[in-house]
């Protein structure tokens, strides 16, 4: 019945830890970021092959479907011009405002709706059901009621993008685990305290996939928005898009496909990267085997 | 853990108000035919820096009667008193929080307590160097192993400065030298701090390893059948010679009641 020495019990218990935990190596954002980058590369070096493949096949003349080294071409003659990059920067500001208001609305009706029962049963299948339909359907109402005008547009894109962003939110808090809550219930938290420290940092990542598909919505409407409401002396790409067609001009109409696509997928990587973070710093990536 | 001292377990409940206690307490779940009564008027008492083990087979209210101290649920009937004295759980899972640092998860606890920020650091170190994981303190969670985590989550329960720790078979997912250790930790951590301790676990050797009393529970209805008081001389072994013997004894006990089910 030997009691043991305080530091072997404390070797003991060192040792213990040393053996059982795991060595893991962190990788650095720019790891992720490329580590999800150079599959995407492959993919458009396949993606331009079978383009050039069905222009090759002559389906279409080439003044109608442009092959990829004429519209890349093109691309770079457009980089060239200062209207293109106004055009880019126009889409690109409408975009991250009409996100942002978005995420706004969205987070206060994801709040509301998570928290009172009643507005539960009212709106939560309303606001999936939102979610399901074109965000082109709403233009004819908008524009009546805005004319054409950047509100118009504003207007449509966060009703595009604000019900996936409460639904997000939504989620998360209803997903929030049990054992959590009745940890943070016997820690003395409650009400404001328990939202702050549980139940919004456990719905993270619940949220971050609503912020995610509340962007892919944001754009095409955008797009879609800036198709239909075209204002004048405001390029953007939606209206470089409208102006090729009307002039024929395939290689130009191509260009800026390439340019929506490319940030696309660009902010598409950056939602990634910080999905990914995320789940490492949570330990939700170990994979198995 | 020093010198064995003697008999200091035991022979702790003066007759002063115990710490808590649990008057003809029942629990029925859910309404109607599919109803089930879970704990049926269960009266147990603890004292101040009582030890007091909770033991029955799985199913038999364990947990329940837990939750209702805590206030994580309410008793259908019967009272509960704590004479407002502060509690702290550990569940089974360590159920901390993955988005916090080890300390973080420590800090939360005085967070709540209205501690600053300054303080709270230094408490939460001086609280995770008491179960020995000082150096983790920047860790996140799932980077430390079971017994660690485990660990964290009693450092955490700590930090409450609660007079009432009540601990889900707290142990129960770890392997054996980890008990062993957590056990002496814990037994020295509930002298120190004079904690009244309500400890559930499936384990009889566990069990009297540890507690001042071993209640036996009953299944379905849970209700007290026994209540051993232990009376080995503290720090006792898992492997003794002394807690086996007593163990033996309990163990067929409990066998005899949960055969009566078979029948
Ligand atoms: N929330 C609940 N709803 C319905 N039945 C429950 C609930 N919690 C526990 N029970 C039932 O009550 C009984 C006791 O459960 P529990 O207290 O978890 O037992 P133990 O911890 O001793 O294993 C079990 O039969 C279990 O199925
Ligand atoms: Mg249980």
């Amino acid at each position: 019945m030997a009691v043991e020495a305080p530091n072997r019990l404390n070797e003991q218990i060192a040792g213990l830890d040393a053996l059982e935990i795991q060595t893991e190596r962190k990788r650095g954002v720019l790891q992720l970021f490329w580590g999800r980058l150079w599959p995407m590369l492959l993919a458009v070096a396949i993606v331009l092959a079978i383009w050039e493949g069905v222009v090759r096949a002559g389906f279409w003349p080439e003044y109608v479907f442009a092959g990829p080294i004429t519209s890349l071409q093109e691309l770079g003659n457009r980089l060239g011009t200062a209207e293109f990059w106004h055009a880019i920067a126009t889409t690109m500001r409408r975009g991250l405002s009409g996100f942002a208001l978005a995420i706004l609305v969205g987070v206060l009706i994801g709040a509301a709706v998570s928290r009172v029962r009643l507005l539960r049963a009212a709106f939560g299948s309303l606001i999936t059901g939102l979610q399901t339909m074109p965000s082109i359907a709403w233009f004819p109402l908008a524009i009546l009621l805005f004319g054409l005008t950047e509100s118009a547009i504003t207007f449509v894109v966060v009703i595009g993008a604000a019900p996936s962003i409460a639904n997000g939110l939504i989620s998360g808090v209803d997903y929030t685990p049990p054992i959590l809550l009745r940890a943070g219930h016997v820690l003395g938290l409650r009400r404001l305290a328990l939202y702050r420290h549980l139940i919004l940092p456990a719905s993270l990542p619940s949220f971050l996939a609503g912020l995610k598909q509340g962007w892919a919505f944001a754009w095409r409407s955008l797009m879609a928005g800036e198709i239909l409401v075209i204002i004048a002396n405001q390029p953007s790409l939606g209206e470089q898009l409208h102006y090729a067609r009307e002039l024929a001009d395939s290689a130009r109409l191509l260009a800026t496909m390439i340019v929506i696509l490319v940030i696309g997928v660009l902010v598409d990587v950056l939602f990634g990267v910080a999905d990914s973070a995320l789940r490492q710093r949570w330990g939700l990536d170990q994979r198995i085997g | 853990m020093t010198a064995p001292a003697q008999e200091l377990g035991s022979g702790r409940s003066e007759g002063d108000t115990p710490a808590v206690r649990l008057d003809a307490v029942s629990k029925v779940y859910g309404r109607g035919p599919s109803s089930l009564l879970a704990l049926d008027q269960v009266s147990l008492e603890a004292a101040q820096g009582e030890f007091v083990c909770l033991l029955g087979a799985s199913g038999c209210g364990k947990s329940t009667m837990l939750n209702l101290v805590a206030g994580l649920d309410r008793p259908t009937a019967g009272t509960i008193e704590t004479g407002g004295r502060k509690i702290a759980m550990m569940f089974q899972e360590p159920a901390l929080f993955p988005w916090l640092t080890v300390s973080g998860n420590v800090e939360l606890a005085l967070r709540v307590q209205g501690l600053d920020r300054k303080a709270r650091r230094a408490r939460a170190a001086e609280l995770l160097d008491v179960v020995h994981l000082g150096g983790f303190a920047r860790k996140r969670p799932h980077e430390l192993s079971g017994g660690m985590r485990q660990r964290v989550s009693l450092a955490r329960a700590l930090a409450q400065q609660a007079d009432l720790l009540l601990m889900d078979e707290p142990f129960g997912a770890l392997d054996a030298m980890t008990r062993d250790l957590l056990h002496d930790e814990l037994e020295r951590i509930w002298r120190e701090r004079n904690l009244a301790v309500l400890f559930v676990t499936h384990n009889v050797r566990e069990a009297v390893r540890l507690g001042d009393r071993v209640v036996l529970l009953s299944s379905r209805p849970g209700k007290v059948i026994e209540d051993y008081s232990v009376k080995l001389d503290r720090p006792r072994r898992t492997e003794s010679r002394d807690v086996a013997e007593l163990a033996g004894g309990i163990t067929e006990r409990l066998k005899e009641e949960v055969r009566r089910h078979g029948r």
